[in-house]
């Protein structure tokens, strides 16, 4: 390449990136209706590339779950035999290839009764569940669950680690954010106050319209509280690692095949990197006569 | 360029089909031995890149396709289906999803490239639309397929979307509303939507692979443009695609796929809206109601004209623009390097486009450059998104139906060189040595 096209190439380069730059720094004063807070600072062992789930804190997440969440919120997307699937909370590699054949899928599973067709006389049963049945629903319907919760419906927690900006951080951060509503701030009846939900409060603020509180009103009360689960492990039951293992928990079921995911992206990846290489050498190795 | 093939059929097979259907002579004078610049950069690598995302969305979508269900009760949960319970089923619809972005980053390149290098001018406006007619098919695709996980943005993009031609009932009251009832095939978005854009998401593709030989038929005729923007003369300025593009395009072809993995397996839902994992409800309109990325400079056209019409007249008009260009660019000099003027408002262009994607992305109102407040509210006033787009969107017109025509008739160029093969040469000598180009791989 001759010198002044080189030039030419880094100077086109360098406006592009010039621009792109100098748009990300345009002030931005976002005036969205909701103005919710960002989640907080929180780690989990599954960040990045190399990072795994803990499988301890999966069986303690599950825990959280089963004890306090599945009494209003449905899973319905997740069957008692993945918990013992490769990646999952009860994976045990004594039983690799059939999670449904998994002593402890079955034991979880025959904790729950489902509802069925009985096949004979055609009525509707409760049977003991089997590791291929998804979690047992809290409520039979949506108009149900409406009923107990005041009209607001919990919903279902399968993907909600994807389902809202900022993921797991965010759930940790919505369970522990609940405080006093601010002075001015009127909650209507039935409803919390929680920084972290997204939501418009400006028809139930007094104060002045610049200063609307961050956050919204929820229709969950707060659920998690010291020792609301107390974990096999003896890990402590505080606040902090109660919010921590469901949130992680939550990430598992949005996200079952992470781990498998990761370690498949790993391979591919030093795969494509030793090929592309060769194909670099190759064509230095096919181009070298020719000026080009 | 073509016409002379140098096929040599040497089996009795060969020589049987050669006379009957000369598939494998085809095959060899437009993948092997055809004639290319010798100066082609990387910005020419694109084209195929983009074949091999065709090819990874059909293969990936045949097989989603095996698995998915096309109804508005059970879709959303065949997808889940597919990412938790079909063995590799998550890899698979990763590929899809993020290779659809992908697809879309590749023929961004490959058309900036064409409109740098001037690679739509004689003898190649046919090139050039047919490859105009393949961005318009795959947008139709992309929007169609974002439609079928049944997410709320899924839903509420192919609301608005779909509601866009009912401004024509502005030119002839009642046809616009017609047009939106049979685009949805009842009086809402609804499973009558979902099941033909599905069946049309499945046939689109096959279009495009269909539009894509006639691209290449039609680029093999006047054969390749190049960075200096001047047509081969010799022999001397070429050289045969295998192995020295085969090899060079292959290189790209894995950069590219290091990308396109690294988003798969490790960041899989960065380009996706976290509200389109929360199954569509026509009941709950989401807050922001967002395009996939690859849509934004044109939603952002769209929003800045306060008029819904003139909207979508206007973002429709953008695409035209691209068809159109070859007619409105008026300059002999084919490549932008010999175009110092032209080279800035391209860039200025670029990063105009840049900026009405990134308005695309924020609310209307948003404030950019705050001035003073609003006496009431106490909200920040100034300059706002829409501002700002129309500024873009201005610009964006502005280059091609005035800048492009009239600086052709005004611009000073620099000396073009007199071939390719010029530029490349130290002192502008022989070629290259003889025989270097026949067999490269017998050399040493
Ligand atoms: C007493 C019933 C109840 C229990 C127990 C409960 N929730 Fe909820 N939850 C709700 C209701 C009702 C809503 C809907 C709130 C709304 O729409 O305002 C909700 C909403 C949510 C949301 C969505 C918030 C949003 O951004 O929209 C999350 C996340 C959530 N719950 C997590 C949990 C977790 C984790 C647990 C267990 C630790 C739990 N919930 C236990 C009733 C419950
Ligand atoms: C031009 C090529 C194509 C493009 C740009 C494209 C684009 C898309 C996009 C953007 C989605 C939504 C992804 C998501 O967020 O989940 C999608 C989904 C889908 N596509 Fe395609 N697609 C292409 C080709 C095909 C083909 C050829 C088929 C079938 C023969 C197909 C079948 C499907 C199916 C079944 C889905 C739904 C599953 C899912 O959402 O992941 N696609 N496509």
């Amino acid at each position: 390449m001759q010198f002044g096209q080189s030039i030419q190439t880094k100077l086109s380069g360098l406006i592009a990136a010039i621009a792109v730059g100098s748009l990300a720094l345009l002030p931005v004063a976002a005036h969205a209706k909701t103005n919710e807070k960002e989640p907080m600072e929180v780690h989990f062992s599954f960040e990045g590339p190399f990072g795994r789930f803990d499988q301890a804190e999966l069986q303690r997440g599950y825990k959280v779950y089963a004890e306090v969440c599945s009494a209003c919120h449905s899973m319905n997307l997740v069957s008692y035999r993945d918990l013992a699937a490769p990646g999952g909370p009860f994976y045990d590699p004594k039983h690799p290839v059939a999670p449904a054949q998994s002593p402890y899928a079955k034991a979880i599973a025959e904790q729950y009764k489902v509802p069925d067709i009985d096949p004979d006389t055609g009525d509707t049963i409760q049977r003991t569940a089997t590791p291929a049945d998804h979690f047992k629903a809290p409520f039979a319907n949506d108009a149900a669950a409406r009923a107990a919760n005041g009209g607001a419906l919990p919903p279902d927690l399968s993907v909600m680690a994807r389902a809202r900006e900022g993921g797991p951080a965010y759930i940790y951060s919505l369970l522990l954010g609940y405080e006093e509503p601010p002075k001015g701030l009127t909650v209507p009846a039935g409803k919390y106050y929680n920084p972290y939900m997204a939501g418009d409060m400006g028809s139930y603020w007094t104060g002045a319209k610049t200063q609307i509180p961050e956050g919204g009103f929820i229709a969950m009360g707060k659920q998690i509280t010291a020792s609301r689960v107390q974990f096999d492990d003896k890990t402590p039951s505080t606040v902090e690692n109660e919010a921590h293992a469901v949130a992680t928990f939550l990430a598992w079921t949005a996200d079952e095949h992470q781990v498998e995911r990761k370690q498949t992206g790993l391979a591919v990846m030093l795969y494509l990197f030793v090929f592309t290489l060769i194909t670099y050498l190759s064509y230095r190795r096919i181009w070298r006569n020719v000026a080009h | 360029m073509s016409g002379h093939s140098t096929y040599e059929p040497k089996t009795g097979f060969e020589r049987w089909l050669d006379v009957r259907l000369p598939i494998i002579r085809m095959a060899k004078d437009t993948a092997i031995d055809f004639p290319t610049p010798k100066n082609l950069n990387y910005w020419w690598t694109f084209g195929g890149i983009l074949a091999v995302c065709l090819v990874i969305q059909i293969v990936t979508g045949v097989v989603l396709a095996m698995h998915y269900v096309a109804n508005s009760a059970m879709a959303f949960n065949s997808v889940e289906h597919i990412m938790r319970d079909v063995n590799h089923g998550w890899m698979i619809r990763y590929i899809h999803a993020n290779g659809a972005s992908m697809f879309f980053l590749a023929v961004y390149m490959h058309i900036l490239r064409g409109m740098y290098y001037g690679s739509y001018k004689a003898p190649r406006e046919v090139l050039w639309l047919l490859g105009c007619v393949i961005y318009l098919l795959m947008m139709a695709t992309g929007f169609m397929g974002y439609v079928l996980p049944w997410g709320q943005m899924s839903y509420y993009g192919a609301v608005v979307i779909t509601n866009l031609f009912s401004a024509f009932d502005k030119v002839i009251p009642g046809v616009g509303t017609a047009i939106t009832t049979w685009l949805w095939g009842g009086f809402a978005v609804d499973n009558a939507t979902l099941n033909r854009f599905f069946s049309l998401h499945f046939l689109l593709p096959f279009m495009i692979a269909g539009v894509v030989g006639l691209h290449i038929w039609a680029l093999h005729v006047p054969g390749n443009n190049n960075p200096v923007g001047v047509e081969v003369k010799s022999k001397e300025d070429t050289v045969p695609f295998h192995p020295y593009y085969t090899v060079k395009d292959g290189f790209a072809i894995l950069v590219f796929l290091l990308l396109f993995s690294w988003f798969v397996f490790f960041a899989p839902e960065a380009m996706g809206h976290a509200d389109n994992q929360v199954p569509a409800n026509p009941l709950a309109t989401p807050t922001h109601i967002v395009p996939e990325w690859y849509f934004l400079p044109f939603y952002a056209i769209l929003r800045a004209v306060p008029d819904k019409l003139f909207g979508v007249l206007g973002m429709f008009g953008a695409i035209a623009m691209l068809f159109a260009l070859p007619w409105l660019d008026t300059s002999k000099v084919k490549s932008m390097r010999y175009r110092p003027t032209a080279r800035w408002f391209f860039f200025l262009f670029v990063a105009a486009t840049i900026g009405l994607g990134w308005c695309g992305g924020k609310l209307p109102d948003d404030v950019v450059l705050p001035v003073g407040r609003d006496a009431v509210t106490g909200e920040a006033t100034g300059f706002t998104v829409v501002m700002l787009s129309q500024t873009l969107a201005i610009y964006y017109f502005a280059y091609f139906l005035v800048i492009l025509p009239a600086l052709g008739l005004f611009e000073k160029t620099l000396p073009v060189p007199e071939n390719i093969s010029t530029p490349v040469l130290p002192k502008g000598g022989a070629a290259m040595p003889s025989g270097a180009a026949a067999s490269p791989e017998k050399k040493g």
